[in-house]
């Protein structure tokens, strides 16, 4: 346990709990052995975290002997990995091509209007942040829409509605 | 007696709703003592049919789709299960003209199988083409790739056969097999629908070519937009390490490879080769001077060959039947088949794979039936976010590699987006240089500023702010991205913006548009 004494977990704000440093140092214990373990391990970070906390960086960069910048550049550099707690649910809608010539732009706007949110925001009870995606590779059956890890279709402004609704239910039945 | 049924598990099948389709159909048989048995297989690309239930008959698969949980007792009480007739019904699938007019090489499997069966891959001719190449001299491998014309699926069309001959030629003590499975470009997802529908074929196109070229190490780079296809590879990669077809002594042979799937994080750019190198090392996806090329220093600094997910899985039919065989497909230096993605504003969308030659025209109304809103289709874009936009006049345009180069276009990755005549062109040519700047590795100037740049004269060209002059600049900053650009992202956006201006100008004209002068 030396390398936890590395960083006093004590000043590192109220983002990161206990369990969060336990988390990311067992993460990295379990993977830093394998090539190029750097991503994979975020990966498995944002996964359990839900986020890569900007105090685990530090951290993750004594484990594996990087630079703060150089964890930090590879987190920043890659849309999918953030740096904030976010909501209970991700919503990704598609700006891309194929699902803007079926009413994306429309679906887009709609979402934020409805939720009170911008992109990379989160709605106001927590449950959902938004994000925009470039293609979720259902080019034929746009618009589309990926809710955590599942994918929707042919995503209406009311199907957009009815789906919201079904994941605040599913989060409200949690826990 | 127990009837089959078959309902895909592909994303895109998933996406409406066809898992509830498959809890409906077991519910339902269980209901009516009638015994099934529901197979998930990929999908047979027939994409507005989806959720596309299959029930095997005495006579062959017949289809019904597309299948709601709602449809279910209705399909019951026509008496589906012997392949009655009913309002979703479309017969024998496999005479459905979509389907039957293809030529499907690389997706010869893809709906047709189980993707989860290593069983049912070796029933229908898995393996073959590893079984070949065991007997072969790694040259003559290489040798029987680069006959058969194969070239780069990815979008570049690099031969395949070069590449590999590279790493053959270079020694190393290590070598490396990766398949680009970052299928960022809008309009596209062939890489996907095979990950999905045939997972063993990349596995043992991959294998083929790690004893080609002599790499005993595989990784597959896969963007974590596609959840479906990850879990589809990882399950076909333990069940080919249980039984031999991974790892040491593959089928008793001398011979090593092993293989591991790898996610991205969102970043188109890694979709680049040397970009998806740099990520795969754990490191900030940013482009690569070339050279030295990926085959003498790739992944880790070692040889590497790095190719697409239809480039290596088109490679175990080569072995298997010949180059010849496949050669015998396509026109030109454009040799084969490819798969093709009808996408966006379309009726019939889905995948297609024919052989190179056919025209757009024949694509987006005999096989797409014309626009999905009824409205005439104003232009489509092929080849992705760095494709050429395309008027109506271009539609006769042969699908061949060379052809479309002539037209100032590109064929990319087989990826067609279609727009119908409400579609605002110069909002799309924003977006090109919007995307650019999202996506811009940001190593080299005129692409990470260029766009931004761009991004800016288009907003003063569209507000009629001194058009003639905007423009003017507008071609100036396409110039020098196109020149200028370290890679295709900034080399190309140009492509659909200027494509987008010349073919049509009317919607850049504020004055024409609000009828107010500039």
């Amino acid at each position: 346990m030396a390398k936890v004494q590395i960083v006093n977990t004590k000043a590192l704000g109220p983002v990161v709990s206990r369990a969060q440093v336990d988390a990311v140092l067992g993460i990295c214990a379990a993977l830093k052995s394998i090539p190029a373990p750097l991503i994979p391990i975020l990966h498995a970070i944002q996964e359990k975290v839900g986020f890569v906390p900007k105090d685990a960086v530090p951290l993750i960069a004594a484990e594996l002997n990087l630079s703060i910048a150089e964890v930090h550049g590879v987190v920043s550099f890659y849309h999918y990995f953030r740096q904030d707690p976010g909501g209970r649910h991700t919503v990704h809608i598609c700006r891309a091509e194929a699902c803007q010539a079926v009413g994306a732009v429309e679906v887009e706007a709609h979402a934020k209007r409805t939720l009170g949110v911008e992109f990379h925001g989160t709605t106001r009870d927590g449950a959902i942040r938004l994000e925009p995606v470039y293609c979720l590779g259902n080019c034929a059956l746009g618009p589309s829409i990926m809710i955590d890890q599942e994918l929707h279709g042919r995503v209406s402004t009311q199907r957009f509605d009815e789906l919201m609704q079904d994941t605040r239910a599913a989060t409200a039945g949690e826990p | 007696m127990t009837t089959r049924i078959y309902v895909p598990r592909d994303a895109a099948a998933r996406s409406v709703g066809s898992d509830a389709t498959a809890r409906a159909l077991q519910a339902e048989g269980q209901r009516r003592s009638i015994d099934i048995q529901v197979i998930r297989n990929g999908s047979r690309g027939l994409l507005w049919l989806e959720p596309l239930v299959e029930v095997v008959t005495p006579a062959g698969r017949v289809a019904y789709g597309p299948v709601q949980p709602a449809d279910v007792a209705g399909l019951f009480d026509a008496g589906f299960i012997s392949g009655a007739t009913h309002s979703l019904s479309h017969g024998p699938t496999e005479e459905i003209p979509y389907f039957k007019k293809q030529e499907r090489l690389t997706f010869a499997r893809v709906g047709i199988t189980d993707p989860r069966s290593l069983e049912d891959y070796l029933q229908h001719g898995g393996y073959r083409g590893l079984k070949a190449a065991l007997d072969m001299e790694p040259a003559a491998i290489v040798g029987a790739v680069t006959a058969s014309g194969l070239r780069g699926r990815g979008g570049a069309a690099f031969p395949a056969g070069i590449k590999w001959k590279t790493v053959l030629g270079v020694s190393a003590d290590q070598k490396y097999i990766v398949c680009n499975a970052d299928e960022g470009d809008s309009g596209t997802f062939s890489d996907r629908m095979v990950m999905e529908g045939d997972p063993f074929v990349l596995i043992e196109g991959m294998t083929i070519a790690g004893i080609a070229t002599g790499a005993t190490s595989g990784y597959i780079y896969l963007r974590w937009e596609y959840p479906d296809a990850k879990a589809a590879l990882n399950a076909a990669i333990a069940s080919a390490y249980e039984k031999r077809y991974l790892g040491e002594n593959i089928l008793g042979t001398d011979k090593r490879f092993d293989l591991e799937v790898r996610s991205g994080a969102g970043a188109y750019i890694c979709g680049e080769e040397t970009s998806l190198l740099e990520s795969l090392e754990s490191k900030r996806g940013q482009v690569r001077f070339k050279p030295p090329l990926p085959a003498i220093q790739g992944l880790f600094g070692k040889p590497t060959v790095i190719n697409n997910v239809i480039t290596l899985a088109s490679v175990p039919i080569i072995l298997d039947k010949g180059a010849d065989h496949y050669q015998h497909f396509g026109m030109g230096r454009s040799r084969g088949t490819l798969p093709i993605q009808l996408a966006g504003n379309i009726k019939h969308g889905g995948l297609i794979e024919k052989a190179f030659g056919i025209s757009l025209r024949e694509l987006l109304y005999d096989y797409g039936g014309g626009s999905l809103s009824g409205r005439p289709i104003r232009a489509v874009q092929v080849g992705g976010p760095l494709g050429a936009y395309l008027p109506e006049s271009q539609f006769d345009t042969q699908l061949d590699y060379e052809a479309f180069t002539e037209i100032k276009g590109m064929l990319g990755h087989g990826g067609i987006v279609v727009f119908d005549d409400t579609v605002d062109m110069a909002a799309q040519a924003r977006y090109a240089m919007e995307f650019c700047a999202i996506e811009s590795c940001g190593k080299c100037t005129p692409c990470r500023i260029g766009s931004t740049r761009g991004v800016e004269v288009i907003d003063r060209l569209i507000a009629g702010n001194n058009p003639a002059k905007q423009e003017t600049l507008l071609r100036d900053l396409c110039d020098t991205m196109t020149y200028g650009s370290l890679c295709a992202l900034g080399g190309l956006t140009p492509y659909p913006v200027l494509s987008a201006l010349n073919h049509f100008p009317e919607d850049f004209d504020t004055s024409a548009r609000t009828g107010v002068p500039a």
